[in-house]
């Protein structure tokens, strides 16, 4: 009787499986014939459409990092995260534009030090913001049910996009393109411009930094071991709730750093930060949410997306299906593949 | 067997003060001109119109409670069936398929008039239908995930609907949602002549008393959905929500079916919140794509906090001073302000204030207003929240055998 309730019981899973397998199949076999259908038909634009979307994959990589962090340690998904990456990105238009006055004509020796300048405080500024969200709104409610915690976020997501409404309200704030919009290289018709090569500029060295801080120093190692088992770090002499304000500082800054580098292409408003956030959630989840790496493919891959569905000619749903085709990827992968594409739940592989 | 009165009180208020307060709700209409009398508080009174939009948010409100409140789902994107709701009735009841004329006890219009125009009684009982069968839908391949990652998922189709809606003028060359425009007119409802002969209106649109009916219609509907809600919590079906809710491991080890259970609180949450969406489309005469956007979701969530999850009377409060605020109640203190000379317009920030009422309420009256006693207890003395559905693992340990691991 109960071997074969056991032979049912894998042949089921099998089936499952299988059944998985080929609907996965079945949902990306189109995805790559429309790829290479249009790599054939328009070689030229698929690269520069490819360049655009590495570049938008690196910004959303540096907001989902925050989100994974976050969840990683707390379990938490920080709704109010999007909010903070665009709260970060106002305060630093007004700081290029009002507080240093950066303009097209400044030297780049001053472009380089007044950028380096911005990322410095700006980091700080909302590494502290962060930490305070958690102190406030957070903290009192780690061992509330879960449900109660992620409401408050929700909460906090819509306080945060309205504390950006009342500083500035509804209009799009931007930058002078003080870095040249002309191209860095440029083979036959494949263009790629300074601005967003300093986009890149920016985020790598972040990534390397937060890598090795992660894996390489104590306060790194605290945080991987508190994601793991909170009370065991405790009683291993780990100070939790300080690991957890300075994980929430460090997305705080990442959020910073993607709102100076989504500036420097984009305008912004107080609610760029609830599309974006959830877009960078989806890369999070993408890649494996609590998983570092994870997150930064995860984000790549849905820069491509976008920018393929944005930019190709040939078959493309266009820009009103952005969103739709985003949270669409969003439930199948936590519907099929809930643990994500690098399959990992904490942020230990970093 | 607990008798009615039992039944009745174990929900808070004496069925003497129920009565009263619907006796109040009934003769609304009757009073509230002279209410807006009153020095200074007057133009605070809320007038009929606001108070039918009042009582359709509180109503979907109502519908939100049983999935958060009672099964403790956190559903953020129940605007979806607030949309599936208003559409269907903008679909059964209007011109948009101009190229079918099918009418069936449609009132107040000419019987010529192209497009499906069936009775909004009738359409209000199909969009509540359709709008479960959504839920079911949704829920599904969804309500095996954990807690976060399905308030994601509602999250994720709260945001695609909207934009379906939005892009679908061109469903493969067939106009299905009129893009962003919208619907519109929408069929009022109405008791057509043989409802006339008894006095009632033959169409709200084109009675005098149009608000009025429009307003004892919407409070029977809400009479409705509480009266079910507060009916459901009481059966079988509820209690499993419940023991859902408190403790998902020990429910499925007392033999509660889990992936059932909480497919019939999205169905039926999805329903009253279909039913209200197509009231209220047949009120505005219209459905507009603007109107559906996740602050919906987290607006009617607010009510459901504020109130007190899991309370029917919480959830109503809740829903009212909210709706009250949305409707007209942050306008006019607005324009009071403006008139004492602050510039301040509290509107802009409604949403701001949305967020503050959350996470005050989380922090410091996780239980809402009007706590319900059984949510209260579970909320001092902890739950054991941890998921039996783990998304790591296919299925689940009640579908799995001991032996296959």
């Amino acid at each position: 009787m109960a071997a074969t309730d056991q032979i049912k019981g894998v042949l089921a899973r099998l089936r499952g499986s299988s059944l998985t397998t080929f609907l996965g199949f079945a949902l990306l076999g189109p995805v790559a014939v429309w790829l290479i259908g249009n790599l054939i038909k328009d070689p030229v634009e698929f690269v520069n459409v490819g360049l655009i979307g590495l570049t938008n994959g690196a910004i959303f990589g540096l907001v989902a990092l925050g989100y994974t962090l976050v969840y990683g340690i707390l379990q938490l998904i920080n709704f109010a995260h999007g909010d903070v990456f665009a709260l970060s990105g106002l305060v630093a238009s007004t700081l290029i534009v009002s507080g240093l006055g950066l303009d097209k004509e400044s030297s780049v020796l001053v472009i380089v030090g007044g950028m380096l300048l911005t990322l410095v405080v700006i980091m700080t500024l909302f590494a502290t913001i962060n930490a305070t969200i958690e102190l406030v709104a957070y903290r009192r409610l780690r061992r509330a049910p879960r449900l109660a915690a992620l409401i408050t976020a929700v909460g906090m997501s819509f306080i945060i996009q309205n504390v950006s409404l009342a500083l500035y309200d509804v209009n799009f704030r931007s930058i002078p393109s003080f870095i040249p919009r002309s191209e860095v290289i440029g083979i036959g018709d494949v263009t790629y411009s300074w601005n967003k090569l300093a986009a890149l500029m920016i985020t790598v060295p972040v990534l390397i930094l937060l890598t090795w801080f992660v894996r390489s120093t104590k306060q790194g190692k605290a945080m991987r071991a508190v994601a793991q088992d909170n009370e065991a770090s405790a009683m291993m002499g780990i100070n939790v709730n300080r690991t957890i304000s300075i994980t929430f500082a460090i997305a705080g800054a990442l959020a910073g750093t993607a709102g100076i580098v989504y500036l420097l292409q984009f305008n912004m408003r107080y609610d760029t930060g609830f599309e974006l956030g959830l877009i960078a959630f989806t890369a999070a989840v993408l890649g494996g949410i609590g998983n570092l790496s994870g997150a930064v493919l995860g984000a790549l891959v849905i820069g491509f997306v976008q920018a393929f569905n944005e930019g190709l000619t040939w078959y493309t749903p266009g820009s009103d299906w952005t969103r739709s085709i985003v949270f669409g990827i969003l439930i199948a992968i936590l519907v099929f593949r809930p643990e994500g594409l690098l399959g990992e739940r904490t942020p230990e592989g970093a | 067997m607990s008798t009615l009165e039992q039944r009745v009180r174990s929900y808070g208020p004496g069925p003497f003060l129920v009565l009263g307060i619907v006796a109040l709700a009934f003769f609304y209409p009757r009073y509230v001109g002279s209410l807006g009398d009153f020095p200074l508080l007057g133009d605070f009174i809320p007038s009929l119109s606001s108070m039918v939009i009042m009582i359709v948010f509180t109503m979907m409100a109502v519908g939100l409670n049983i999935v958060v409140g009672y099964a403790g789902l956190l559903d953020l994107g129940y605007v979806a069936f607030y949309a599936a709701g208003a559409y269907t009735s903008a679909w059964f009841a209007s011109q948009q398929f101009d190229q079918w004329t099918f009418h069936f006890g449609a009132v107040g219009i000419s019987s010529e008039l192209p497009g499906i125009h069936l009775s909004i009684w009738l359409v209000l009982l199909i969009a509540g239908i359709f709008t479960a069968l959504t839920g079911i839908l949704i829920g599904l391949p969804t309500l095996r995930l954990r807690g976060d990652y399905l308030a994601i998922v509602t999250l994720g189709f709260g945001e695609i609907i909207p934009q379906v809606v939005r892009n679908g003028d061109n469903v493969f060359g067939f106009d299905l949602t009129h893009g962003t425009f919208g619907i519109s007119p929408i069929d009022s409802p109405g008791f057509g002549s043989v409802g006339e002969s008894f006095g009632l209106p033959l169409s709200y649109q084109q009675s005098f008393e149009r608000e009025q009916w429009f307003y004892w219609t919407a409070l029977a509907l809400l009479l409705v959905t509480v009266f079910c809600s507060a009916q459901l919590r009481d059966s079988r079906l509820g209690r499993a929500w419940v023991a859902i809710r408190e403790d998902e491991t020990a429910a499925a080890a007392m033999g509660v079916p889990l992936m059932r259970t909480k497919t019939w609180s999205y169905a039926i949450g999805a329903f009253f919140g279909g039913v209200a969406g197509a009231f209220y489309a047949s009120f505005k005469s219209g459905a507009f794509p603007a109107d559906f956007y996740f602050n919906i979701s987290v607006f009617l969530l607010c009510m459901v906090i504020l109130g007190g999850m899991g309370s029917i009377w919480g959830v109503i409060l809740g829903g009212m001073i909210l709706g009250y605020l949305n409707v007209e109640g942050l306008a006019t203190l607005g324009s009071e302000l403006q008139g004492a000379g602050i510039d301040f317009d509290p509107t802009k920030y409604q949403f701001g204030f949305y967020g503050v009422i959350i996470v005050l309420m989380m922090l410091f009256r996780p239980t809402g207003l009007i706590p319900e006693r059984r949510h209260k207890r579970e909320m001092e003395l902890g739950v054991h929240d941890t998921p039996l559905y783990d998304v790591t693992h296919e299925g689940s340990d009640t579908d799995r055998n001991p032996s296959d691991d």
